[in-house]
């Protein structure tokens, strides 16, 4: 028996000319908790499916229980013990606990007709090893992300797994449930079986794993012991650049108030929310998913009809029954998912910079004035730094990082007054994370005000100049980031 | 890379519409080169292909915003219906009408279009109700009056000047060193280059083109992005209802009689038109020179067959659909190049 579970050595894979990897090494001990990390396109999910037999690799190879291969079928992965819990879980929406968990045994041992009764032992048993409790006939579609992710685990289990690797498993999880994921992440490892980590979020990274490997751009940058790693090495093994926390200071002097919100009730999401905001601000608000901070950004541009209370721009009362209204008025907003609400993804850059404020472009008739219209494009690609060779080429093709500042540029453009981010930073490489602060923060100090929407509490007290804590669809606690710590404002949230 | 593989790469589709229709029209010319190169035989194709082409425009507008519209045919025959009894009406005795009153009727038939588009809209936008299902309802209601207004009988006998105008071919000149003088351009063509101008022009130039294509890649996005989405909506079908409307017109004018069943295939023609042409059923993309080719690719096939006489014309839609097939397996492929992929 050899000290490592698996060795990944000197892998290298091209794709058309391109190396994705570039002699890749990783070692993983049995039972232990490794974390890959890396920016998006540095080679981790290449890796992964290198190590799970869906990729080849051109060189190196891969050694498993001292047992050395230069290839592998991903039917072998699996005989080996090997589990890739991707981000989409790959589980049957349509079907139920019961048949997902039951569908891979069912069809290994050949079973052409159904049996109800063998297929509840067997996804009953299933469940029980992670002691995660739900019912067995519910449709999988109907289930939150993490009891599809907790189905998912349990299905790996089922092949009497040695190592499991989770692909970014937090992505789409709330606080609560990735506590409770990293629990059964420590029982797993209690059990003997090794865990692959993927993630790119640095608290993570500290919190459950004891080792860890980083890549960048295909090459591997760093690998160790967790605890010899902090916050400055971290992001300089993932980017390759020294970041400085700049921390926010207010410097635009403003007396009265540009945003007013009094006793606004949204029913059902949330009531009697009352705060006011000055040019040159950054208002932070946090709370839970479901604690209406999101239905509160809606309200305020309009999207969430509100039962009560009033808005007041520049201390004159506007009604807001659209996102029309809500621009007229001076309210731009960066929705939470880029992907479905921000961004127009297969068309061009250039017209999802300037939909918004379109029709201020545009001559007799309507035409579009396309010199005007090209300006404007060059002028926010250039403000913002957006990396493209060509602004009219479509979104798909740039990176998280980019798309997020293709949403600002469209509101920076319609020069709002009190501009609204809903989480302004979710999926975005840490590069471009602290651009866009950077950017957030010039902003204020040019007089707009900003309000943050975030449960990244880091992010939270670094940038903002005020915070409000919501829960339960109530105003909880008003905070100055200056004095308060991420401890103190999680006790209000929970 | 010379000019011509630069073009071809450049619009895949678009290129293999091309190269289609001049396939199809250096077969003919090696085949029935004296029957089908003929100045009549063009312009009949060309006061012909207006009546579904014109339909197809407004076609293509709806599936752009990622619906589709399915009420053409019942807006083109109960607009030409009513716009057949009102010259009978306006006309008495007399059995003709002046340049004025044309005029008159053509605006009356845009509104007419314009409402039952505009009705559409409503449907859509307002009450949510799928495209797809409210402009199939509304065809039916409006086939449905067409057919209790006339019984289901064509409706004939209507003043011989519309049609005589309508047919007339414009741009006089004399064949030959004698002979009478003749026309070289059909009035439908002009009618049908016109909106193809006009919505070549709104798509291309205007606000509301940039719109279009966006809301048709997502509602949500363009929502969250302050557009107006219903008004956008309702514009588009009811500019749908007035091409339609137009369309029927010139149905009425091809066929000097109108009737609730007429043009009945043409429904499904449209929309199989617009996707040959390049437009994304799911919305968002779609350009009109595509369509405009598909649309001329159709008419000179239907032409072409007709040269044979061994060939029944019910071929024609044999043919149709083969070529619309054969374009969306070779739009697969393009898509999803075969290539060496790696073994698993």
């Amino acid at each position: 028996m050899s000290e490592y579970l698996l060795r990944a050595v000197d892998i290298v894979k091209t794709f058309a000319g391109v190396k994705a990897l570039q002699g890749v090494s990783l070692d993983i001990r049995p039972g232990e908790i490794h974390c890959l990390a890396g920016e998006n396109g540095c080679g981790k999910s290449t890796l992964i499916k290198v190590i799970s037999g869906v990729y080849q690799p051109d060189s190196g190879y891969i050694e498993f229980n001292g047992q050395r291969y230069t290839s592998i079928t991903p039917r072998e992965s699996i005989a080996m013990g090997i589990q890739v819990i991707y981000q989409d879980f790959s589980i049957f929406p349509n079907l139920t606990v019961m048949e997902n968990l039951a569908f891979n045994t069912e069809l290994a041992a050949g079973h052409k007709f159904v049996n109800r009764r063998r297929m509840k032992e067997i996804a009953r048993e299933a469940l029980s090893k992670i002691n995660f409790n739900v019912a067995l006939d519910r449709l999988v579609g109907t289930l939150t992300v993490a009891e599809k992710q907790m189905v998912a685990i349990c299905r790996a289990l089922m092949f009497d797994a040695k190592l499991i690797i989770m692909d970014e498993p937090t992505t789409a999880l709330t606080r609560k449930e990735v506590s409770a994921l990293f629990e059964i992440i420590l029982k797993l490892k209690a059990q003997g079986i090794a865990i692959l980590f993927v993630s790119h979020k640095l608290n993570e990274v500290f919190e459950i794993s004891e080792r860890f490997t980083i890549f960048r751009s295909g090459q591997l940058i760093a690998t160790g012991n967790t605890q010899d790693l902090d916050d400055k090495k971290f992001t300089y093994y993932m980017t390759g650049r020294e970041f400085e926390n700049v921390k926010f200071k207010p410097s635009f002097e403003a007396d009265k108030p540009v945003l007013t919100v009094k006793n606004l009730t949204v029913p059902g999401a949330f009531e009697d929310v009352s705060f006011d905001l000055a040019p040159g601000q950054i208002l932070g608000i946090t709370g839970l998913l479901d604690s209406g901070r999101t239905e509160l950004s809606l309200a305020l541009f309009g999207l969430r009809k509100t039962s009560g209370g009033e808005i007041l721009m520049k201390g004159q009362k506007v009604e807001i029954s659209s996102p029309r209204d809500a621009i007229a008025a001076g309210i731009g907003l960066v929705p939470e998912d880029r992907l479905s609400e921000g961004l127009f993804l297969p068309q061009p850059i250039s017209d999802n910079i300037v939909i918004s404020e379109i029709d201020e472009l545009a001559g007799a008739l309507s035409v579009v004035d396309s010199k005007r219209r090209q300006a404007e494009v060059d002028k926010w690609v250039k403000d913002l730094a957006i990396a493209t060779p060509n602004p009219d080429n479509a979104c798909t093709t740039l990176s998280g990082g980019n798309q997020q500042r293709i949403v600002l540029a469209k509101w920076l453009a319609c020069k709002p007054d009190v501009l609204i981010l809903n989480g302004p930073t979710v999926g975005v490489d840490i590069g471009s994370k602290h651009d866009i602060h950077a950017i957030l923060q010039r902003l204020a100090n040019q007089g707009m005000a900003v309000i943050i929407i975030s449960d990244d509490l880091p992010e939270i007290l670094e940038n903002c100049s005020d915070l409000l804590v919501m829960r339960a669809g109530l105003i909880v606690a008003r905070l100055d980031p200056t004095t308060t710590d991420e401890a103190l404002v999680l006790q209000h949230m929970m | 890379m010379n000019a011509l593989t630069k073009f071809y790469r450049k619009d895949r589709h678009l290129s293999r519409l091309i190269v289609m229709t001049v396939v199809w029209l250096v077969f003919m010319a090696v085949t029935k080169f004296d029957k089908f190169y003929t100045i009549a035989n063009f312009q009949t194709i060309a006061g012909k292909f207006p009546e579904f082409g014109l339909m197809s425009l407004g076609a293509m507008l709806c599936m752009i915003t990622g619906g589709i519209d399915l009420s053409s045919v019942g807006v083109a025959n109960l607009t030409s219906i009513l716009m057949a009894l009102y010259m009978r009406y306006r006309a008495g005795e007399s059995a003709s009408i002046s340049g004025l009153m044309i005029a008159e009727v053509f605006l009356l038939a845009m509104l007419i279009g314009c409402a039952a588009g505009a009705l559409n809209g409503i449907l859509i936008s307002k009450i949510h109700i799928p495209p797809i299902l409210a402009t199939l309802g509304v065809n039916q209601l409006l086939t449905g009056i067409a057919l209790v207004v006339t019984n289901g009988k064509a409706v004939s006998d209507i003043p011989t000047t519309f049609s005589a105008v309508i047919n007339q071919k414009l741009l006089k000149v004399v064949p030959g060193k004698r002979g009478a003088m003749m026309g070289l351009i059909p009035v439908q063509l002009l009618f049908f280059i016109a909106a193809a101008v006009l919505v070549w022009f709104l798509l291309a130039r205007t606000t509301y083109g940039r719109k279009l294509y966006l809301m048709g890649t997502s509602e949500k996005v363009a929502r969250f992005s302050g557009l107006k989405v219903d008004r956008l909506l309702i514009k588009t079908y009811a500019l749908s209802g007035i091409l339609a409307a137009l369309g029927g017109m010139i149905m009425l004018a091809n066929y000097n009689s109108a009737r609730s069943d007429y043009g009945s295939v043409y429904t499904l023609q449209c929309i199989l038109i617009v996707v040959l042409g390049g437009v994304s059923p799911t919305g968002g993309k779609g350009r009109i020179s595509g369509v405009m080719l598909s649309i001329i690719l159709l008419s000179l096939l239907e032409a072409g067959i007709n040269r044979f006489p061994e060939i029944s014309s019910y071929y024609i839609t044999l043919i149709w659909g083969a070529v619309l097939l054969l374009v969306m397996v070779l739009n697969y492929f393009a898509e999803h190049p075969i290539t060496r992929r790696a073994k698993a």
